[in-house]
């Protein structure tokens, strides 16, 4: 186990803020240059709803203060920052009075368990095959198969969520179309709700691992042929070793470990990924959230989900950057 | 083998070397690195995604991506859709649920969605090159801020950003659009151009130009980046494919331009109305399948592209 130099903490720490930061003001400016007023929108929706508004003036002035928007900008902003931090985003407009902090903390435990599910199904699909691709005692047929299986790399799990509902929702019927769990079921830390939710979680996670575990597969492919060359892996053959205790104990031990670096390259790409695959399997996550805010317009809310998204990227590629050193002693750091 | 073949002057020089003709082949082939079957099949994949919008205007009437152009939910050719009416050539590719066709839609979203794509990859390679160069040729101050800069902004999903600033600006077009996503796409070359040049900086050839007196953009434009360009190339078609699954996001999302026709707009419109549960597959279901089409081709160049420039990955 080595140590993390106190100067490579401080720099990891910064870079994690700034990116915060950075990400925090831009949602903030970006909505404050158009010219479109969210009061404007929530007034014009409570018109369609409800005919003539007496008093709007005092109400529009009303809304102004209960949402900041009557101080000048800069104390607007410093306020935003602060309650970003704190995790306040304030009121939602579409469904007005509800904080927007209590949605989002509804949906994040689905967005996580869809994600860690997914993520830890992907990993370890996509490192055995790609492992397997290398070692010489694979079938031959699993070594045509896995690279052309690796095709759909490229594809957004948009539309392998699209292709794997049709084929398994609306045509075969073995899988349930849409939404987190059934009708029949009561929330709860039951069996059968349990059971309903992870019947329902296996397409959305599925479309994302078909997708994604060809990355993993490629990288672990291009560290298992240096391993493959490396002495201890001649000696372990020489000792007379299963070949398959060499392939787990030898060659795959050592070729995953920069495979986790790939994390943080990845994680963008993947939280974008699934907000899509929530939104076509109307997953209640941040996904959901998200589209239903645009569709109606409630910016606090697509805000919110915005920040909160980054937030969870930079905070896994502040980890990855951590954790990395403590369980790879080779690396060292440079500060 | 008969007689003939063994008397051809390519199987005797064949004997000569003790291989077989098919091995010859493969040997040729390979001594020309651009002949590489990934990159063929990858660029052909593309260049029909191309000649779909190119040949598609001028066959096909594409005034039909309006509203009303046909009877609507019509199925492709010989497909029947629920209420028992059999698709016809007048929509080869079928209608979807505002009589919209499908195979006009197509023509006019598939270039437009690898236009985005291209256009939003070029301004970020620019970039990249610029800042890349920059960083690691000058260093110093400039280099700190330009790699804490694109440290930050690597981790920033560029959808989140780009859905905030389209739910507040509404419209916007394509162009637009892709200049949008090319802020987004600018760290990944940057980062790679600064650990080349980091890299090339000390090499005998560049110190040899600065020997010579040659000056700084000299340097780095003349001598440094046609060295450079096979890894331009592979992080250009990354960025393209990451461009386009962002655009093809945002438009799934129900943003993005409103008036064009994109794939990502038709498959919008498609989930909206309930196409999955209505069987509408074509309306769907064509326009994803060209999509994967795309990433499939940009993927093949990526890797054909690798094994170009990594002669180690090439197996013969």
């Amino acid at each position: 186990m080595g140590r993390i130099p106190l100067s490579y903490l401080t720099n990891r720490v910064f870079t994690l803020f700034l990116t915060v930061f950075v990400a925090a003001t831009l949602i903030w400016i970006i909505p404050r240059l158009s010219p479109i007023d969210p009061i404007d929108v929530m007034l014009g929706r409570m018109a369609a709803g409800g005919g003539t508004i007496e008093n709007s003036e005092a109400i529009l002035q009303q809304l102004r203060e209960s949402f900041g928007l009557d101080q000048p900008l800069i104390v607007q902003y410093f306020l935003y920052i602060v309650n970003s931090f704190t995790l306040d985003f304030g009121l939602s407009t579409a469904s007005f009075p509800t904080p927007v902090s209590s949605m989002i903390g509804y949906a994040l435990p689905w967005t996580l368990g869809l994600m860690f599910i997914s993520l830890i199904i992907t990993f370890v699909i996509g490192n055995l095959l790609g492992a397997l691709m290398v070692w010489e005692h694979t079938p031959r047929l699993w070594k045509v198969a896995i690279p052309a299986a690796m095709v759909f790399t490229s594809i957004p799990p948009i539309l392998s969520g699209l292709l794997l509902m049709y084929v398994f929702s609306t045509q075969l019927r073995w899988l349930p179309l849409s939404g987190p769990y059934g009708l029949n079921v009561e929330p709860g830390w039951t069996f059968a709700f349990i059971n309903s939710v992870l019947y329902h979680g296996f397409l959305p996670a599925m479309s994302i691992v078909v997708v994604t575990f060809g990355f993993w597969a490629l990288g672990m492919r291009g560290l298992m042929i240096t391993v493959q060359g490396e002495d201890y892996t001649t000696l372990a053959k020489a000792k007379g070793l299963k070949p398959r205790y060499i392939l787990y104990r030898y060659m795959i031990r050592n070729a995953i470990l920069p495979q986790i670096t790939a994390f943080a390259l990845k994680i963008g790409l993947l939280v974008a990924g699934q907000v899509l695959v929530e939104r076509i399997f109307a997953y209640p996550g941040m996904g959901k959230l998200l589209y239903d805010a645009i569709l109606t317009q409630d910016y606090p809310v697509i805000q919110g989900v915005s920040f909160v998204i980054i937030l969870m990227t930079a905070i896994a590629v502040f980890l990855v950057d951590l954790i990395y050193p403590l369980i790879d002693p080779r690396i060292r750091h440079g500060g | 083998m008969t007689d003939e073949n063994a008397t051809k002057p390519e199987t005797a020089e064949a004997d000569v070397k003790g291989l077989t003709r098919a091995q010859i082949r493969r040997m040729k082939r390979f001594d020309n690195p651009w002949q590489n079957p990934k990159l063929i099949w990858g660029l052909s994949m593309l260049l029909g995604i191309i000649a779909l919008g190119v040949v598609g205007r001028m066959l096909w009437d594409t005034d039909m991506v309006f509203t009303g152009s046909g009877i609507p939910r019509q199925g492709p050719v010989g497909v029947e859709n629920l209420r028992g009416q059999v698709g016809t050539w007048a929509h080869p590719l079928g209608t979807d649920v505002t009589g919209k066709d499908i195979l006009a839609l197509l023509i006019v979203g598939a270039p437009n969605s690898l236009y985005v794509g291209m256009l939003a990859s070029l301004i970020g390679m620019s970039i990249g090159i610029f800042l890349g160069f920059s960083a690691g040729f000058i260093r110093g101050r400039l280099d700190d801020v330009i790699r804490v800069g694109s440290d930050v902004m690597i981790t920033i999903p560029p959808l989140l950003i780009l859905v905030v600033f389209q739910a507040a600006y509404g419209d916007i077009s394509l162009t637009v659009m892709a200049i949008l996503i090319a802020c987004f796409v600018w760290q990944s070359p940057t980062r790679l151009i600064r650990a080349q040049v980091l890299s090339m900086r000390e090499s005998g050839y560049v110190q040899m130009a600065r020997l010579s007196g040659a000056s700084t953009w000299h340097i780095m434009f003349r001598e440094m980046l046609p060295n450079l360009v096979p890894y331009l190339f592979g992080s250009f078609i990354a960025n393209v494919t990451t461009s386009i699954v962002t655009a093809v996001g945002l438009e799934v999302l129900g943003l993005g331009p409103q008036r064009v026709p994109t794939l990502g707009r038709v498959i919008y419109d498609a989930i909206n109305s309930g196409a999955l549960i209505q069987n509408l597959w074509w309306w769907w279901g064509i326009p994803t399948l060209l999509l994967a089409v795309m990433f499939i081709g940009l993927l093949l160049v990526n890797l054909g592209l690798d094994e170009v420039s990594n002669p180690r990955l090439r197996r013969l």
